[in-house]
Formats: C-alpha cells, structure tokens, sequence
C-alpha cells in the first residue's frame, strides 16, 4: 500500500523529467500523458445531459477553485429556467450558482437547470474577431487565450453570443473557460466533470473512437445552444428545451 | 439575490459594460475627421467653389480629431503597452486588425501630404520670415526645399489632387469601417446589420460637416471677420441633404426590424421604450436629428434674412452634434445594455475620475479644440484677400 | 529635364520618409514577432505549452482509488458509484502529492449533502431528494446514512423510498 502511494507520487514528478519518464512507462505500463499527448489525436467537447442536473454549483465552484476565477465571473455558471406555457421564462443564476440554488423553484411551473461553459465553437466569433491572434482554437480544438499577448479589448467578449467571455479584473485580458486544458492534456477530466456528482457533465473527444459519445449521439437526440449562430458548438445538450438561450 | 442595476436575467458576465463611453467618443470623432475631410474634398475633387473658404480649415480640423481619435482607444486597452500588436500580427478576419493600418495610411499618406502640400508656400514664406525659434519649427516643416516656384506648385497641385482623389476612399473607408466593427457582430441584434457602416458612414459626414460649419462661424467671429454666406449656405445644403440620406437610412433600419419583428425584438424594442427613451427618442431622434432637419428645411424652403440664417445655421450645426454624439451612445451602450439571453437588461455606471471615466471622456474631447488652435497658429488657413 | 527633376525634388524627402518608415516598421515586425507566432495559426504556438503547465488542485477519481481502494469499492458498490471523491471532499492534489503535509478536513455534512438533497422542483425527478428540515429533525445526516453509501436496506425503504 505504501509503496504504491510513494510510487505514484514520485511519478508526478516524473513526468517532468523525460529520462525518468521511461522508467515510470516500465513501471506502469502507460506512457506519461504530457509526453504522449498528440494534439492532432483529440477534438475536445462536452457532453450536459439536463435531465441529470441536479443545480448543485459544484461545478461551478470546482470551476473557481482550479482555474482561480475572480470572484463575480465565470467560466462555467448553472441557470435555473422556469418556463410557463406561455410567456416569457423566467432564469435565475444566483452568482452564478456558486453556491447552489437556495430557494426552490415553484412546484407548478416546468423548471430544469442548464449548466453553461464555453461551447468551444469550431467556428467561433471570438477567435474571428481578435485583432492580434491572442485567442484561437487549438489544433485539439479548446478556444484558448494567451495572457501574455491579449490586449484587452474585448472584442471577443462582445462576440460571444454566449456571453462566456469577461476581462479579468486581475490580469487585464479576456478571460474564459479553457476546458481544463492543462487537465485533459495529461489525461484528467476537467475540474467541472470531476466533480459532477449525477454525470451530467461528460468530457468527450470526438476522435477518440472508443469514447462513449459515439454511442450516445447514435440513440440520442441532442441540441446546441443557438444552433442558427452557426458556431458549431462541441458542447452539446441532451434534453435542452426551447426555451433555453 | 437581486443585482443593482439588473432587470431580469443577465448571463453572469454580461452584468457589467465592456465598452464605455470611450468607446463612443472613437466612433464619434473618427465620424469627425471623415466628415471634414469629405467636406474639403468637395472643394478639391468636386469642384465646388463655394465652400472654398472652408477647405483648409477642415482640412486641420480633420487633422486635429485625427490626432486624438486613436487615443481613446488605447486608454481603453486592458493592456495599452501591447496595443503594437495589431500592426505586428493583425488578425485577417477580424473587423478591428485593419484599424491601425487604415489609421496610419489616412494619416500619413492622406491627411498630412495633403496638409503639407497645401500650406507649403506659407511654410516656406514664414520659415524665411519668422524669428527665433518658430522659424526653425517652420524649417523643419519644409522638409528641406525652398522651392515655391510656379512649376513646382503646379505639380504639387496634381500630387494633390491625386492625394485626395484617393482620399475621399479613405475617409469612406475609415468611418464605413468602424460601421463594420459593430454591423459584423453577429451576436449583437442592435449592431449586426448591413446598414450599419453605411449609416455610420453618412452619420459622420453630417457630424463633420456640421463641425466645420460651427468652427468656420465661431473663427470668423473671433477674428472679426464677415462669414462668407455663399460658403456657409452651400455647407448647409450639404448639411441638409447628407443628414436627409442618414436620417432615411436610420429609419429603413427601425421600421425593417419592426416590421421583421425577430427573436430580439421585443427585448430592444422595451430597451428603446425604457433605458434608451431618453437618449435615443428625446435626445437622438426629437433633438438631434428632426428639430435641425426642420431648422434646415426651413432655410431651403423660405428666404430667410442672412443673420436669422446663419443663427440657424448654426443652431442647427450644434444639435447635429449633439444628436450624432447621442447616436454613437445609443449604439455602442444601447447594445450593451440588454441580454443576449433576451431576458433582462442592465445598466451601464460610469465612473468619473476612473481611467474611463466622466473625466477623461471630456479632456479627450476638449483636445482636438487644443491641438485645432495650435494647428490654426502654426499654419493660419486664413485666406488672404490679396494673395487669393 | 533638369528643371522637371528640381521641380519634383521638393517630394523626394517626404517620399522617403514614408518608404522609410515602412522599412523600419517591417524590420521591427520580424525582429519582435514572437518566434513560436504562426506555429500552428494565427497565435503564438508556445501558448498552448504554457497554459499546460498550469497546476492541477483536483487529482481526479484515478488518483483517489491507487491509495484509497478500500473506501472506492464501497463507493463503488453503493447509490455514491457516481460522485468522484473530491467532489465532496475538495481539491486534493496537494495531497495526493505529500500526503502527510497535506491533510485534507472532513466535509461539513450539514451543508454539503444538502446542496445536492434538498427538493427543488427543477431537479429531475428520479433523482433523490428531501426537504431537510423535515427529513431530519436537526439530526446530522451522516447519524443515519454512510456517506460513501447511504442507502439503508431497511424495511421502511420499500414502502416511501426516503431512505435511499
């Protein structure tokens, strides 16, 4: 027990040092995942299945604490939509869900939750409209943005019709969800999919033919959000209902 | 749970503006610097000998916006040191890349060879008249040569006109595209529009013009001197007919999306009804745009006597302003202040001594009229009667 | 000739200004734009190294279950099977790295279970859940149910299901 405890954590380290990598490959029959990773292997996207989520927040909280989010933005929130039959829904996202929702939704009106990311367009606005090539899609497909070369202009921001995008207050660039890149990249999921208790969030890749999403989209039916933006969102929803924006 | 200043549902991160007052001030004075210079051009190009008096004075007038125009933008820039990127690596497909270049090329290659070459002969007089230091400023502008001489100045008139043959382009280019980097965002139903660079297009040729006109009327006072009203009558049936074109083209725009009534339409049109009521209804469109259009109509319409004229004129001129500024408001904020949800609307906060704030809202605006007084001591666009 | 030369030199110099300033900006750009610039796009390829190296906090379920074994089959077997370990217990990466230096608290049950338990008419309907206050009478949660499996194989269970 022991021995494997002190194995694997000397392993983390290891992925650091390429001459030492090969002796954890013998070990653990696996290739460390920053050196094996091969960006042009993966599509990266997301799965929401809203009849599994349960409003919670932990993603969103999961979300902040990985990836250092200022307090009042977010890279990933959860709405609450309440929807007649007729007339307008009504959405609430109390800071976002950090904390859950605390009051109930009334009992006679439909209502669902709906967790929100970046949807990691394949043809995202965005990346179209920064000025210096400070945001891009990566050859793994994640939207990112560099922090060391985005002006803070927030073009992008104003062209997200998500509204995924804000400028940190603390770094002065766009800021946005970056899909865990740093986790998904060594083989973790992202911090948001961790810590999901019901599933309701699945990380995916597309290229990974044995990756259960095949499956899913062959017997399901599934939506994007504001299909005629025409960004091909890699997040897609099962069980999204109309009203949902 | 409530957010202050929220109505309804916002997504988290929309709750506060992106782009402030700054960023009205942008549209609002490259608007300017385009309508000045298409106005000059009329005189170079179009022969339009009226407005004559009025050629070198909008020509420094474009200058002195153009000067400033880029500067709000970078107080703006999260990060303004970087701001050299965009030369350095523009972005092909995005709409704001191109400014810099457009930037630079209507300010060298355009403003100031057009500039330089038309005052060169009073360059050259004063770099021989002038005393002290003010003559080796003047030395240094003739970029090395004396020569005024007949031949010279005959090819200097081609070069010229050539210069604002591809000038009048330029302009378009310059404000239709700051049209563009709003009308192509296609996730913003207020902005995204065909129409929109067109709009902001004639939008800065009335503005400009209208600017010119007041500068040229209140120069003319401070030096004592009679306003020429054959100029003046002829900027103002410019006036008239470029803010005829903008005002039927911002009209074709409101009753094509009532008519279409798409998804987003209900959401703006109580954005209009409320938040907007003031600065869109009373301000943009009552003020700032029917009550000058009347004004102007009237003076096209009827025989006025010349100083009720000019009184107009100018009353009008300022209202424009006013309306065009109200204009650039309601479409960079306006198209802040609503969900992309269509769910609720927020409300824009500005700071007064913030670095965009009140504050230095007003001292980018003042400087253009600070840079436009050096400009008028340095190269005096006054036209001398003997020498005309 | 001459003369037309002379008449035209006046325009030489701000020509070369211009040309010049367009030399001096293009070798600029090439001395500045970053090296990795293009790799792969229109961005700068070292970004995507950088933002990998960024620092996990949550070590993820895999970590967990190479110590922890013991509880994860309990997990494993129970109404739990699909809620990751830090998902209640929080980020634990340090942890995983010197687990003696870092040892993690245990969660406050009175508010945890309930951000996932207490009703709401948005959650979906198969998923459990009750109204605290009611379901308990003050009691701790974790006085009746086994956090890593709370479901109780009691007689009642058949009859309301409040107890899964």
């Amino acid at each position: 027990m022991m021995t494997r405890r002190d194995l694997f954590r000397i392993g983390g380290k290891m992925l650091v040092l390429a001459s030492v990598g090969a002796t954890l490959e013998e070990i653990t029959g696996a290739a460390p995942a920053s050196e094996a990773y091969k960006m042009a292997d993966h599509w990266w996207g997301m799965l929401i299945d809203i009849d599994k989520c349960i409003g919670c927040g932990n993603c969103v909280r999961a979300c902040s604490k990985e990836n250092n989010v200022p307090n009042g933005y977010f890279r990933t929130w959860v709405e609450r939509y309440e929807v007649p039959e007729e007339g307008q829904p009504k959405v609430e996202s109390p800071d976002g869900a950090m904390n859950g929702f605390p009051l109930p939704a009334p009992a006679n009106v439909k209502s669902f939750f709906v967790p929100k990311l970046c949807n990691h367009c394949a043809d995202s606005p965005c990346v179209q409209v920064c000025p210096v090539g400070a945001t891009f899609l990566s050859p793994d497909g994640v939207v990112l943005v560099d922090q060391t070369y985005c002006l803070g202009c927030r073009y992008c921001v104003q062209a997200c019709p998500y509204g995924c995008r804000f400028l940190n207050p603390e770094t002065n660039t766009a800021d946005k969800c970056t899909l865990c890149y740093h986790r998904i990249t060594q083989g973790l999921t992202t911090a948001c999919c961790e810590n999901c208790p019901t599933g309701a969030r699945q990380l995916v890749d597309f290229k990974n033919p044995k990756d259960p999403i095949h499956e899913f989209l062959r017997h399901n039916k599934v939506q994007v959000l504001k299909p005629y933006m025409a960004t091909e969102p890699k997040v897609k929803y099962h069980d999204l209902d109309g009203a949902v924006r | 749970m409530m957010i202050p200043g929220v109505d309804g549902f916002m997504y988290p991160n929309e709750v506060e503006l992106q782009w402030s007052v700054l960023i009205v001030l942008y549209p609002y004075i490259t608007g300017l610097v385009a309508g000045a210079f298409i106005l000059a051009s009329l005189e170079r190009v179009f022969k339009v000998e009226a407005v004559r008096p009025t050629y070198r004075l909008a020509l420094l007038t474009a200058l002195a916006f153009l000067l400033v125009a880029p500067l709000p933008l970078q107080l703006h820039l999260g990060h303004p040191e970087r701001s050299i990127e965009m030369y350095l690596t523009p972005h092909r497909s995005s709409a704001m890349a191109m400014f810099g270049f457009v930037y630079l090329w209507y300010l060298t290659v355009v403003l100031l060879v057009e500039i330089w070459l038309e005052f060169r002969p009073d360059i050259v007089r004063m770099a021989q008249t002038a005393k002290g230091w003010t003559r080796l400023v003047y030395k240094v502008l003739t970029l090395g040569s004396m020569n005024v001489s007949p031949a010279a100045r005959a090819i200097d008139e081609k070069v010229g006109y050539f210069v604002t043959v591809v000038g009048v382009p330029s302009a378009f280019l310059l404000h239709g595209y700051v049209g563009f980097i709003f009308g192509s965002v296609k996730a913003n139903p207020w902005w995204s529009s065909p129409l929109m660079p067109v709009v902001f297009l004639f939008s800065a040729m009335v503005s400009g013009i209208a600017a010119v006109l007041v500068l040229y009327v209140a120069a003319m006072k401070v030096r004592k001197t009679p306003v020429d009203m054959r100029c003046v009558d002829t900027i103002a049936k410019y006036l008239f007919y470029m803010f005829m074109i903008d005002f039927s083209l911002e009209m074709l725009d409101l009753v094509h999306r009532i008519y279409e009534s798409d998804e987003s339409f209900r959401s703006l049109d109580f954005m209009v009804h409320t938040r907007l009521w003031f600065s869109q209804v009373i301000l943009q469109i009552c003020l700032g745009t029917l009550l000058p259009l009347a004004l102007l109509a009237i003076t096209q319409l009827w025989r006025v006597a010349e100083g009720k004229r000019r009184l107009m004129y100018v009353v009008a001129s300022c209202l424009t302003l006013v309306g065009i500024f109200a204009m650039r408001w309601n479409v960079v904020i306006g198209g802040q202040l609503f969900s992309k949800s269509f769910l609720g609307y927020t409300s824009y906060k500005m700071g007064f001594a913030t670095r965009e704030g009140l504050l230095p809202a007003i001292a980018l605006m003042l400087l253009p009229f600070l840079i436009f007084w050096v400009l008028v001591k340095l190269l005096p666009p006054w036209l001398k009667r003997e020498t005309a | 000739m001459r003369r037309f030369l002379q008449d035209w030199a006046h325009l030489l110099l701000p020509a070369g200004v211009l040309i010049a300033g367009l030399g001096v900006f293009l070798v600029i750009r090439a001395a500045v734009v970053p090296k990795s610039f293009g790799e792969y796009g229109h961005y700068r390829g070292a970004a995507l190294e950088m933002i990998r190296q960024k620092p996990v906090s949550y070590a993820g379920q895999d970590m967990c279950v190479m110590c922890h074994d013991d509880q994860a089959k309990v997990k494993a077997a129970g109404k739990h099977a699909t809620v990751h370990c830090e998902a209640c217990h929080g980020p634990l990466a340090k942890h995983a790295e010197d687990p003696a230096a870092n040892v993690p608290k245990l969660p406050d049950v009175a508010v945890l279970c309930k951000r996932c338990h207490e009703q709401d008419p948005a959650k979906p309907s198969w998923f459990p859940q009750v109204v605290t206050a009611e379901h308990s009478g003050g009691m701790k949660c974790t006085e009746c149910h086994q956090p890593h499996s709370p479901h109780i194989a009691t007689e009642a269970d058949a009859g309301s299901g409040r107890g899964k």
